[in-house]
């Protein structure tokens, strides 16, 4: 039986991406689980994470979850990082007065600012929070029978802006063009929310338990 | 703009069930909450607002069980209000699956409360409920209140001056119920919910007095609320989410369709 595994450090609701992943591929185990062994033995990984940065990197670090995302990113298995997720992934974010992340991706996280406007010049909410539209960069396995376009679910005030554009797998504009999807050979991460996003993200959830990890 | 503004159903339960019911022709028990939040997810809508009216305390563990089995069915984002007055019930029914919380009347006895919730779980998750009514006279400025115990209790605090405090302490989005609207169907108090959207920088939900579709563009635009909230008109089959959607869409209101 295929098994993933869905680091739980204590931040969020692992509740709905378990369910979602069980929904779309109920041939697959879903471990929601932080035992380094387990993380270390399943097949695919998923990171996930809401929440203040600050929080979610001490308690990254504190429980070992540092070292059990860069073996399985070493490992050439799959993975999938979601919102705080994937912003741990990049090198630092200025939540919190600045906090300093994991650097497997290079880039920034940024908040959106408290005058954020539109091309019209009305005046934008902080947290962006709904239902917007991803362009993809590229095509990647997680984009299967997935349209260019589609919207996706967000709630965060940070984006992610990357340093290497052949790592951008997808972009998304409130305010400012920001990344939403990055890759890097057997990584995937996006600031949406998959598990919140109905069809488009349950086809994103399953392309990853199809995937094989290479692009 | 390309966010879409959202349309969200709202669930009324009491002890498990869907209070009054739900006319759809298509479905297995109109009064389960899980059928229902499914038919509702189906059909497009947004998000899903459960609002939990049981009084007993025994009825919470229904409650809870509930929304375990709609957030094991339902892929989009899940709100869940009523009763929750302490960061135990805010764990219990963000555990359980919700997405968010929506804290009323707590709110008004001890707003530190939003405080403690947003610093414990994020203010992604805080959603503070307002229920406001209009209380200055004609030709005098216009002034809305906040009434607790579905608007019977006046409190003294000033609507808008109120949601710019919950924004303050925390709450990462505000859900305005324009009392004096409720049920008469007449749509939302278009300005107080222009007023606090205008006055605070997290999305509002409008709520309270839908009647028709335009009353939903007219919460956006008018409005300019973030979200639209509406339980009868969706329950009793008068109008479908698509439907919904597509008389928004017409109206030049940016929509997922």
């Amino acid at each position: 039986m295929a098994t993933v595994a869905v680091i739980d450090y204590g931040m969020g609701n692992l509740h709905s991406v378990a369910k979602a992943l069980e929904h779309v591929s109920p041939e697959t185990e879903v471990w929601v689980t932080n035992d380094p062994a387990k993380v270390a033995a399943a097949d695919r990984v998923l990171l996930p994470g809401v929440g203040a940065i600050r929080d979610c990197m001490a308690e990254i670090v504190n429980q070992g979850v540092d070292k059990e995302v860069r073996d399985a990113i070493a490992s050439g298995k799959p993975f999938l990082g979601i919102c705080v997720g994937m912003q741990a992934l990049m090198e630092r974010s200025e939540e919190n007065g600045g906090v300093d992340c994991l650097g497997h991706f290079g880039g920034e996280v940024k908040y959106f600012g408290d005058d954020l406007r539109d091309e019209q010049g009305e005046r934008l909410k902080v947290p962006h929070m709904g239902w917007n539209r991803v362009e993809q960069s590229i095509d990647h396995p997680l984009w299967k029978d997935i349209d260019s376009g589609e919207r996706f679910y967000f709630v965060h005030s940070y984006y992610v802006q990357a340093k290497e554009r052949a790592q951008v797998a997808g972009t998304c504009e409130y305010g400012v063009p920001f990344d939403v999807a990055l890759y890097r050979d057997n990584v995937f991460l996006t600031q949406f929310h998959p598990e919140k996003s109905h069809t488009a993200g349950l086809q994103l959830l399953k392309n990853f338990l199809d995937w094989n990890g290479k692009v | 703009m390309a966010l879409a503004k959202r349309i969200i159903p709202c669930l009324d339960v009491e002890n498990g069930r869907v209070v009054k019911g739900v006319q759809f022709v298509d479905i297995r028990d109109a009064g389960d909450p899980v059928e229902v939040a499914k038919r509702y997810n189906e059909q497009g809508a947004d998000e899903i607002t459960f609002l939990d009216i049981t009084a007993s305390h025994e009825g919470r563990d229904t409650t809870v069980d509930t929304v375990r089995r709609m957030a094991a069915e339902v892929f989009i984002p899940l709100t869940v209000g009523g009763g929750i007055r302490t960061c135990d019930d805010i764990r219990t029914m963000l555990n359980a699956g919700a997405d968010k919380v929506s804290i009323n009347t707590a709110a008004v006895f001890n707003p530190e409360f939003v405080r403690e919730a947003a610093e414990r779980f994020g203010s992604q998750c805080i959603v503070v409920a307002i229920d406001a009514k209009k209380v200055s006279g004609e030709g005098e400025a216009d002034k809305w209140e906040i009434f607790t115990h579905g608007g019977r209790k006046p409190t003294g605090l000033d609507a808008v001056e109120w949601a710019k405090k919950m924004v303050e302490l925390g709450a990462g989005e505000i859900l305005l119920t324009s009392m004096d609207q409720d049920g008469v169907k007449n749509g939302y108090d278009l300005g107080v919910t222009r007023a606090i959207s205008e006055a605070v920088n997290v999305p509002i939900i409008a709520s309270g007095g839908v009647g028709n579709l335009q009353h939903l563009v007219d919460g956006c635009v008018e409005g300019k609320a973030d979200a639209v909230l509406a339980a009868s008109i969706f329950h009793f089959g008068e109008y479908s989410i698509p439907e919904a959607k597509a008389h928004m869409r017409d109206a030049g209101v940016e929509v997922r369709l």
